[in-house]
């Protein structure tokens, strides 16, 4: 998996791309962790447009930076999710908790 | 339609996605929706992750997948020789988790009974762990 991450004031934009599942997850959350605590973030946009897959270890990553920003009193947005993607953040239950645009 | 396949790889987490190719492919030899496609993906990605990170915990060990098509089911069975489940109806109940990582999601196992038909989980521990699920596929073709 590619992720490309854009800062914009104090709000993160990272843009996936590929499939994410447990041999991705933990290199692309370190990465996102480390830009957040770098560069004082409060807010975290993930782009899903080019994720044609996910499995529960994204769930995993998603619950642990929406945990992160929302410890920052941030916001998180998760936009642009295929019906694959979609259909396990429903199962989830995180449809709930986080924005989605 | 009666076919199959069995493929054994070793315990790496690059194989996950090689395993869901795989399944989907052979899946796709059925009149199969997307959306079936993709549940049978999804659930086999869980269960060979499963078998990776929870079976071997990280050692080196061979997982097995059985694909077999009967009429318009599929059926994918995966199995491990790692180190078994102690209970697996806990170990079933959504959101549980017993890694180390404490962002794993604990919904492997929802996943795989939502987006298939059955599930059945049998294991013993220290003797490893057989998932065997389900999925009649192509309903919305026959009409």
């Amino acid at each position: 998996m590619e992720m490309t991450l854009e800062r914009v004031g104090t709000t993160l934009v990272a843009k996936l791309d590929g499939e994410l599942d447990q041999s991705c997850a933990a290199e692309i959350r370190e990465k996102i962790d480390k830009e957040i605590n770098m560069h004082s973030i409060i807010n975290l946009v993930m782009d899903f447009d080019r994720v044609d897959f996910m499995d529960s270890s994204g769930i995993g990553m998603l619950i642990g930076r929406y945990k992160l920003i929302k410890a920052r009193g941030g916001k998180m947005l998760i936009i642009r999710t295929s019906p694959q993607v979609d259909k396990i953040i429903e199962l989830s239950g995180l449809k709930g908790l986080i924005e989605f645009g | 339609m009666e076919n199959y396949i069995k493929i054994e790889f070793p315990s790496k987490s690059c194989n996950e996605a090689f395993a869901r190719a795989a399944a989907g492919a052979f899946a796709a030899q059925l009149d199969i929706t997307v959306e079936e496609l993709a549940d049978i993906k999804t659930s086999v990605s869980e269960a060979v992750t499963n078998a990776i990170i929870h079976g071997y915990s990280g050692m080196r060990g061979i997982v097995e997948m059985r694909c077999k098509i009967s009429g318009q089911t599929v059926e994918i069975v995966v199995s491990d020789k790692g180190c078994g489940i102690a209970d697996v109806p806990l170990a079933m109940q959504p959101l549980y988790s017993d890694s180390k990582d404490d962002e794993r999601s604990g919904m492997g196992f929802t996943v795989m009974q939502s987006f298939m038909d059955t599930l059945k989980v049998e294991s013993e521990v220290g003797v490893g762990t057989t998932v065997t699920m389900t999925k009649k596929v192509g309903a919305s073709f026959e009409n």
